[in-house]
């Protein structure tokens, strides 16, 4: 925990005259696990597209792995090895779940359009190897079973965890989890937690997740940043933020607006 | 369909290892059908029709001349090449004619008098002494390929960051530029580039063991057509099933996510571009030695929008579709309809002139699929699965 392997300096983010994110300075340590909290519209979602160059900062600048990755474009930063998930899954839906999976690796292997036009030897093995891989880290989400059904016909679930096995064929350093929880039971929320850490330990990455679920979020991160209307208002342990008077203020706050 | 029948028993499979001995079961059977029909044809062609009753004979001469499916077979080649664009990246493009003329372009700088400035022979077999630069057909097919190619490269470089629609206007007005340019390219600068309207001709002959094939040796042609036909499904298949296929197929169902696991978008759709290109060119070559020249004013707008509705009729995406799709269109609009106008005329008495409503009956086609099977005659499996589940998602077809 002594380093960090993605550092966010001071981005702000405007679209025309609105502030998304204002000056927002934030860090995922190296193999930790970090939460990025806030009520809807908080500017967390921007946020994530800043960190995998979708979006480009109207200022500051993003370091991951002691490069700068600000200006590079979205392809660039995921072959360096930041990979995400979506809020709204954005699987390949006409594309088996063994497929999905193997297009993440397109920037792994090397067969050019000659090599497979004729089928070389080194061709057919390097297609091999991935489909191998696909398949164990297929098995490694839970869903081996699967691998030969069309991504739209999977259950909710076992999309969210395709779209994880998916980023993981990336072999990322960072893994981005834009509300992985969304949509799930209680039950499955609670071994979505064991799944993360296990994600982790046994694949050495270092995980940001955005979450709405707070009991989620309470047990699985190790650091939790709080931001409302673009700006970061607390940054501390669950405990912490649990007590914090600013992030109560802004969730209650909020809530009362919207009559919930 | 031979592709959704593997998809199918693919994943009714448990083992990938049996999937894959599957596969190139596949391939072989496919070469064999494919060598089968081929040859088929060309023996009937050969020799049998010779031997038929002049009745039958002429029949076969009037609805079914051994020139259409010459000619049906440079649309097939191109079509598939337009395939690779529209059916696997998704890109919709509008001005396919241009890499069509490029490619005829290429085979009447290289393959005849033209350039008489210059004396270039290289295993042609046009006579020595003949002036103009005079390149092996086999050796211009490659030149065509690689023009038309680089010009896809370089049309797309700087407009495939557009989206869809817009994408689409801009290959539309490079389809409409490229010809205007070989119409008024007589005079460039002092420089002649393309004869203007009068065109380039003739083409040399095309050396096949030592045979000169002139326009007039149609099946020996006819087997050099279908062979550059198969090798297109070939490398269409072969390139479906690697590494950069699936990057097409994963950019025409979500372009971010695609970009956001790190495949290339410009790289991977200048590919598709290229490759497309490629075998227009090609498809352009081989319909210069068919017509024996090029001619500018054919290579207009309505050839673009034909080879779409032949990928749309047959069935985007997959390769035995789009041959249907494209063996029977081309069919309509060289013989078909004029034989069944014919046929109507002489029956009824009447005097209507059938092949000049061939739009109307293209655009009718195209209205119908659209309503009715817009999947296309023979689907892609997965479009297949997209539109019989799903009606909300009509929208998303093409995924272009």
């Amino acid at each position: 925990m002594s380093k960090s392997v993605l550092n966010a300096d001071n981005i702000s983010v405007k679209f025309g005259g609105l502030v998304a994110v204002d000056n927002v300075s934030f860090d995922i340590p190296t193999g930790g696990v970090v939460s990025l909290i806030g009520p809807n519209g908080a500017g967390k979602t921007t946020f994530f597209n800043v960190l995998t160059g979708l979006y480009k900062p109207t200022s500051g600048g993003v370091t991951f792995d002691e490069q700068d990755i600000t200006a590079k474009p979205p392809h660039k930063i995921a072959q360096a090895g930041v990979a995400r998930t979506f809020q709204n899954i954005r699987l390949f839906g006409l594309m088996t779940a063994e497929e999905n999976v193997m297009v993440a690796m397109h920037s792994h292997l090397k067969s050019g359009i000659l090599s497979t036009i004729l089928g070389t030897r080194k061709q057919r093995a390097e297609e091999a190897e991935s489909k191998k891989t696909a398949r164990e880290l297929l098995d490694f989400v839970g869903i081996g079973g699967t691998a030969d059904q069309f991504a739209r016909n999977l259950s909710y679930g076992d999309q969210r965890r395709l779209e994880v096995a998916r980023a993981l064929a990336l072999r990322p350093k960072v893994l981005l989890l834009d509300e992985p929880t969304a949509g799930m039971n209680p039950q499955e929320s609670k071994t979505f937690v064991d799944f993360v850490y296990r994600v982790r330990d046994e694949k050495g990455l270092s995980i940001l997740l955005i979450e709405h679920d707070m009991s989620v979020v309470m047990k699985v991160s190790e650091r939790i940043t709080v931001l409302d209307r673009g700006q970061k208002i607390a940054e501390g342990s669950p405990a912490e933020i649990k007590s914090n008077k600013r992030v109560i203020e802004a969730y209650l706050g909020k809530s009362a607006e919207s009559g919930k | 369909m031979k592709i959704s029948l593997r998809r199918k028993s693919d994943s009714s499979k448990k083992s990938s290892k049996k999937g894959k001995s599957n596969k190139s079961f596949d391939q072989a059977k496919w070469i064999r059908g494919f060598s089968i029909a081929a040859i088929s044809i060309w023996v009937f062609y050969s020799f049998v029709v010779d031997l038929l009753p002049d009745v039958v004979a002429s029949f076969f001469q009037k609805w079914m001349p051994a020139s259409t499916v010459n000619e049906s077979l440079v649309w097939v080649i191109c079509a598939l090449g337009l395939n690779i664009v529209v059916g696997y990246a998704g890109l919709l493009d509008l001005g396919f004619v241009a890499f069509w003329a490029i490619g005829g372009y290429s085979a009447g700088w290289f393959m005849s008098d033209f350039f008489h400035q210059v004396n270039i022979h290289v295993a042609s077999t046009a006579p020595v002494t003949q002036k103009g630069i005079h390149f092996s057909f086999w050796a211009v097919l490659l030149i065509g390929g690689l023009i038309a190619a680089t010009f896809g490269i370089i049309i797309g470089a700087p407009t495939l960051r557009l989206k869809s629609d817009y994408l689409a206007l801009v290959t539309l007005g490079f389809g409409e530029i490229i010809p205007q340019i070989f119409y008024n390219g007589e005079n460039i600068a002092g420089f002649n580039l393309s004869n203007g309207s009068k065109g380039i001709s003739p083409i040399d002959n095309i050396g096949l063991f030592g045979k000169k094939l002139g326009p007039f040796d149609l099946d020996w042609k006819y087997l050099i057509f279908v062979l550059l036909a198969a090798l297109m499904v070939f490398v269409s298949l072969r390139i479906r099933g690697g590494r950069l296929g699936r990057a097409w197929l994963a950019i025409r169902e979500d372009e971010l996510a695609a970009s956001m696991m790190g495949v290339p978008l410009m790289r991977s759709k200048l590919s598709a571009y290229a490759v497309g290109a490629f075998s227009g060119g090609i498809g352009g070559v081989a319909f210069a030695t068919h017509v024996n020249g090029v001619f500018a004013d054919r290579f207009n707008f309505a050839i673009s929008i034909i080879l779409l509705a032949m990928v749309v009729l047959g069935g985007m995406g997959n390769v035995w579709g789009v041959i249907v799709g494209a063996l029977a269109i081309a069919w309509v609009n060289a013989t078909g309809l004029a034989a069944f106008g014919d046929t109507v005329n002489s029956a009824l008495g009447t005097n209507i002139n059938f092949p000049s409503y061939n739009f109307l009956l293209f655009g009718g086609i195209l209205i119908f699929m659209m309503l009715y099977k817009r999947e296309g005659l023979l689907p892609e499996s997965r479009l297949k699965e997209l539109l019989h589940e799903t009606d909300d998602a009509s929208s998303n077809t093409g995924g272009h």
